[in-house]
């Protein structure tokens, strides 16, 4: 096992520092050279040799793995490197074979799930799961924490829990109007889009006020015009002094909020470094791209050289009447 | 035949002690499955649970009635921790699979003839309801649909102990509790990833619905005076589905109401069908053919209402229009 963990005790390190503007905040996030398992300044997530096998398959086999507090970082690569299991490992919704995680320097080994979102580890699934019989409201009331009358002993008296129940709404309300869904509050959640319901979702983990948001695909299935707002709730998420890890196969949306970006292939983490670097990098494009490897996936006009030279290609199904999106061309293209 | 008579019959029949245990497990039902998705298939050992232990602690050790109905409690507690612990970490089907095998096991045993002393084997126990007429304040007399004091004062109690159920199981719903509940009902992950412990509130629930299953047990066995275990079959814990989906599943009184159709409808198809009988209308079959076809007609009756009211006589539309 490796020390890391002791190494970096969290609050140690961030008490000493001057309060900062986290959306301007342009120092250093690795500690050295961003490579795989780099050593990051002030990590609020740190993973040793953790893995996950299924059968004979490692889905995960995370060697070191440091999360940066304070920042937005995208957890990329292609269907099946594993990102999900990482998800559920992490946040005890799965358990790993081998190895050990910290959150805040302190030891997640064996802790239940609902223990770890108690500390401030909230996560979203990829599935998006909304309580379908419950209205918006409830669903979102359900989030909130420190609910006396969530205790049975407590439950039979409103008078115990009315009054935090109405500090719990007043949450809500302003969490719903952000998001957009206020007109929606007293509508079942079964009855939202799928697009309202991963921003349901997102605003309800906000409900915990956790202090680090995980969020597995926010924008599977979004439609574009909610795009750009669920961007801009991320990024102010980041501006309300919390920490996003998420896991995205868009492109655009990586290059456009991420400050840190992973790259998982095969149960491994093959590159880490800002979203501008890790997108030229070699392994990054080879996993996803295969062997169209010199256009850069972040920018518009990297996607259209690379679909000009797809054109080209003999073997290549861009241009045909299949040929769509990138994520299309990629599945083919993979080796 | 006399329709007044028959009328008068069913209305007996839904305030009757046996309605008002079916009601009262038939609502521990709705905590279970309807508010909690718990799939109990065993209400009816909880409900034998509730009735043996009554009546064993009291022929054996003679305890008063209060300690009877407090050792009743603490077994179906006990019953439901057994069957909770090893599957509510599961999925709900296990939980189904564990209970109805449980509610069969504990059948099996008390008709044992081994432990003919302590629970009297297939013939069961009797004599051990003293105690609790002797708490009746009502004078002996004639009461109202012609009941005796001891009628009156079993059917008071019964359909008292059911509003109390009522009202806590109200309370409880509509507290933040209940919420999660609802919430572990339409899926447990998300409840778990926003920090709930979704065991504890599951065991909590199971807990609470196998003791109005234990009460109800006791409303049941004590009117009769004898508890006997073919009373406490697999078709009973069908019978109480009957009764919830009747009403409505997560409801508070559609479980009652729902017991209160069971039974009258029972009553009522009886009533007509011997009257129909006796008086040589319909010949191609006899009484006791006719006792068997009330059930069918019931399971035709359940089926009419899922087709068109699916949502039982109290429940909620909307909450279907997204199953």
């Amino acid at each position: 096992m490796s020390t890391g963990s002791t190494e970096y005790s969290a609050t140690g390190r961030h008490a000493a520092e001057e309060p900062v503007d986290y959306m301007t905040d342009s120092r250093e996030i690795a500690d050295g050279e961003a490579a795989p398992g780099c050593r990051k300044r002030d990590p609020i997530v740190v993973a040793d040799n953790v893995t996950r096998a299924f059968g004979g398959m490692n889905a995960v086999d995370v060697e070191h793995l440091e999360i940066p507090r304070h920042k937005i970082t995208a957890l990329i690569g292609p269907n099946g490197a594993g990102k999900t299991t990482l998800f559920n490992l992490l946040t005890g919704f799965d358990t790993p074979n081998s190895g050990s995680w910290t959150f805040e320097g302190r030891s997640l080994q064996g802790v239940s799930s609902y223990k770890v979102a108690r500390m401030g580890m909230v996560r979203t699934f990829q599935l998006t799961k909304v309580m379908g019989k419950l209205t918006v409201m409830e669903n979102m009331r359900l989030g909130a924490t420190q609910q006396p009358g969530e205790r049975l002993s407590r439950a039979l008296f409103k008078g115990i829990w009315g009054s935090r129940e109405k500090e719990i709404t007043e949450q809500a309300d302003r969490l719903l109007e952000k998001f957009k869904l206020d007109a929606k509050k007293d509508d079942y959640a079964a009855s939202l889009s799928g697009g309202q319901r991963k921003l349901l979702e997102m605003a309800r983990a906000l409900m915990v006020k956790p202090k680090l948001v995980m969020l597995d695909e926010p924008m599977a299935g979004v439609n574009p015009a909610l795009t750009q707002s669920l961007l801009d709730h991320i990024k102010n998420l980041k501006a309300e002094g919390m920490t996003v890890l998420f896991v995205e196969h868009d492109m655009h949306m990586v290059r456009h909020i991420a400050d840190w970006v992973v790259v998982m292939a095969e149960g491994k983490v093959v590159a880490e470094g800002p979203p501008g670097e890790v997108m030229k990098n070699p392994a990054v494009i080879d996993a996803y791209l295969g062997a169209h490897h010199d256009v850069d996936l972040g920018d518009a006009q990297g996607i259209k050289e690379l679909e000009a030279e797809l054109e080209a290609d003999d073997e290549s199904i861009a241009g045909t009447e299949d040929a769509g999106i990138l994520s299309k061309i990629k599945e083919e293209e993979a080796p | 035949m006399n329709f007044l008579d028959i009328l008068g019959g069913a209305l007996g029949e839904m305030l009757s002690p046996t309605t008002a245990a079916y009601a009262l497990a038939a609502l521990g039902l709705a905590v279970h499955f309807g508010y909690s998705g718990l799939l109990n298939f065993g209400q009816a050992g909880f409900m034998a649970v509730g009735a043996y232990a009554f009546a064993v602690s009291t022929l054996q050790w003679h305890v008063p009635f209060i300690v009877g109905l407090l050792i009743a409690v603490v077994c179906a507690v006990i019953f439901a921790f057994i069957l909770g612990i090893p599957t509510l970490r599961l999925r709900a089907d296990y939980l189904a699979i564990v209970t109805i095998a449980a509610a069969e096991i504990l059948r099996y045993i008390v008709t044992t003839n081994k432990l003919t002393p302590l629970t009297g084997s297939a013939n069961g126990l009797a004599a051990f309801e003293g105690g609790f007429f002797d708490l009746n304040p009502f004078p002996p007399g004639t009461y109202p649909l012609g009941m005796s004091n001891r009628d009156f004062f079993v059917r008071v109690v019964g359909w008292v102990v059911v509003a109390l159920a009522c009202l806590v199981v109200w309370l409880l719903m509509r507290s933040p509790w209940g919420r999660v509940l609802k919430g572990i009902r339409e899926d447990e992950n998300a409840v778990r990833s926003l920090g709930k412990n979704v065991y504890a509130y599951k065991m909590q629930a199971l807990v609470i619905g196998g003791v109005l299953g234990a009460l109800a047990g006791m409303v049941f066995t004590l009117p009769r005076g004898a508890v006997q275990p073919a009373n406490y079959g697999t078709e009973l814990t069908f019978f109480l589905y009957t009764c919830l989906l009747l009403g409505g599943m997560a409801t508070i009184l559609g479980p009652v109401i729902g017991a209160m159709i069971f039974w009258a409808v029972l009553s009522l198809t009886q009533g007509i069908l011997y009257g129909l009988i006796e008086s040589g209308t319909v010949t191609f079959i006899n009484t006791v053919q006719a006792g068997q076809l009330r059930y069918i007609l019931v399971g035709v009756a359940l089926m009419l209402l899922m087709i068109f009211r699916p949502q039982g006589v109290l429940g909620n539309k909307k909450e279907l229009a997204f199953a």
